[in-house]
């Protein structure tokens, strides 16, 4: 009797979030994809024939280079944060427990203060007339007339800011979980140094990477206000241009055309990782929050 | 065998690349040079300019109860969805899972964006109402995760005796599970409670005139107004947190 009461009970207590997210979260992604193939009114509205026009503008020249610039700038800023966060998660792991949770700690600390406050810090920060640049100029690594700001590598500087965390916790909750002994057995086979970090330690930390590549690169691909604020037009990113068609141009159909694009390009990564991981163990700290 | 410094140095370039911009948004608020390449002196003005101005106010309050609202639908909704998650291990929980991860990795303009255009479809005028039904929406998916990490601790068969002792399924739920889950729900309240907070990108999409919020506020201030007055208000809301996060702990530790 209870087990039948048990499974009765499983639609009325999935239902409430099933709901939630199909109403909030499934149709309005569908809407996206759809709204890709009706054709725009002047008004700034959608009309009411179903066209192709929208996808064949995306051959536009303005859009290769825009969604080129976004991937090299994700891969880039994804390969520079698992680069510097294995060696650190290596060391903090390494420590005493008390030390290991202080040191964690000034690393959350600065992403507890509001994401917009912390990029305009850094737009304070490679001001042309701030501090950082006049040094630098004084000391001839850069000319007067150059900008810190507005450029592609300002926008990777501050993405690699943003996401070094996201990276760093899921690596070091694998780390912290590594057998170090494994690490004297293989010197005491023989091994260097690089030899057993590479063959040892980076294999044995395996799924925090894949959670750490997965955590920094989808945002990555989608980052908005990061381009928007420190990035100008020579940073932009396919975020800016599904906002200005959105709020600038009110071309609503091309906007979500942009949008549909990227909505492919993160579920195909996330899938794969979803399905691997599910067929796998679950593991709840893979999420890496 | 000597042990390689590297590691430490990474870590400490890692920390003082944390911590950089911060100190000079820090030193900067107090600069009466509004850039300052140089330093013109103390000055505590641009604070004061901070707290004449309303439009905060109307922007943190706007904030506040977008947050309270989201995060008690989302405690309630994402510990039931956690609940049948962790009960249930039938293919509609495949996909229960799958919609509720999603969420969490889909980047924050895509979720705008299609809010916008499912809004102004239906013709749902946007204010406070459509900001609180996106924010739910991804805070129901963090609260889910965080009490399900909870139940993976948990032992099911406590509540077969319970039941087998003669509790009803009520009685179960109120003295078994939810003081159980209470450290979970709490955390994952707290964490959708931030999180709706901070969020800008989302808001932005969905936000109507007159439902500023406080992150959309320093966003126009950014493009428009003085950057010397949002130092100011970094400098304040970075010292908040501060406070908070000191006060956690000792609570944390009073209770242990």
């Amino acid at each position: 009797m209870a087990s039948e009461l048990k499974h009765r009970s499983e639609i009325p207590l999935t239902l409430p979030s099933m709901t939630w997210l199909i109403v909030f979260f499934l149709v309005p992604t569908i809407f996206v994809i759809a709204m890709a193939f009706r054709s725009a009114d002047p008004y700034g509205g959608i009309g009411n024939e179903w066209t192709l026009q929208t996808i064949k503008d995306l051959g536009n020249p303005n859009y290769p280079s825009i969604i080129w610039r976004t991937i090299w700038l994700s891969v880039v800023s994804t390969v520079l944060c698992i680069i510097t966060a294995i060696p650190a998660a290596y060391y903090i792991s390494k420590l005493q427990k008390k030390a290991q949770d202080i040191v964690l700690l000034l690393i959350i600390v600065p992403f507890w203060t509001n994401f917009l406050i912390r990029i305009f810090a850094w737009k304070v920060f490679l001001h042309p007339e701030g501090a950082v640049k006049q040094i630098l100029d004084l000391l001839h690594i850069t000319s007067p007339d150059s900008l810190l700001l507005y450029r592609p590598e300002a926008v990777l500087i501050v993405l690699v800011y943003t996401h070094l965390p996201f990276a760093l916790l899921p690596i070091y909750a694998a780390a912290e979980k590594f057998d170090f002994s494994l690490m004297e057995a293989a010197f005491d086979l023989g091994a260097g140094k690089i030899q057993a970090f590479m063959r040892i330690f980076i294999p044995g930390i395996k799924q925090g990477l894949l959670t750490a590549i997965i955590i920094v690169f989808i945002p990555a691909l989608g980052s908005y206000v990061i381009p928007d604020i420190v990035g100008g037009p020579t940073g932009e990113m396919i975020g800016n241009k599904i906002a200005q068609r959105t709020f600038v141009d009110r071309n609503l159909p091309h906007a979500s055309a942009l949008s549909a694009i990227l909505t492919l390009a993160v579920i195909l990564p996330v899938a794969i990782a979803l399905t691997r991981s599910f067929f796998k163990e679950k593991n709840s700290a893979s999420i890496g929050i | 065998m000597k042990r390689s410094r590297f590691p430490l140095y990474i870590t400490i370039a890692i920390l003082v690349f944390f911590y950089l911009p911060l100190v000079i948004v820090f030193i900067q608020s107090f600069n009466a040079s509004r850039f300052g390449g140089t330093w013109h002196g103390f000055t505590l003005s641009w604070y004061a300019k901070l707290f004449s101005d309303k439009n905060i106010w109307h922007a943190i309050s706007n904030t506040l109860i977008i947050a309270s609202a989201s995060t008690v639908v989302s405690m309630i909704i994402g510990t039931i969805a956690a609940y049948s998650l962790y009960k249930y291990k039938t293919r509609l929980q495949v996909v229960h899972n799958i919609f509720i991860y999603f969420p969490l990795v889909i980047p924050d303009i895509l979720m705008g964006i299609s809010l916008l255009l499912f809004f102004v479809s239906l013709k749902i005028q946007l204010g406070l109402v459509t900001i609180f039904l996106a924010h739910s929406t991804f805070c129901i998916s963090y609260v889910a995760m965080v009490v399900l990490g909870r139940f993976q601790d948990f032992d099911y068969t406590i509540i077969e005796a319970a039941l087998d002792l003669g509790a009803t399924w009520s009685t179960a739920v109120r003295k078994i599970l939810l003081p159980f889950l209470a450290p979970g729900i709490a955390a994952g309240g707290l964490l959708a409670f931030t999180l709706s907070l901070d969020d800008f990108v989302i808001t932005f999409f969905v936000s109507g005139p007159s439902s500023t919020t406080l992150p959309v506020y320093i966003y126009s201030m950014m493009r428009h107004g003085s950057p010397s007055i949002i130092n100011a208000l970094s400098v304040i809301m970075i010292a908040f947190t501060f406070i908070i996060i000191f006060f956690t702990k000792k609570l944390l530790e009073v209770k242990k």
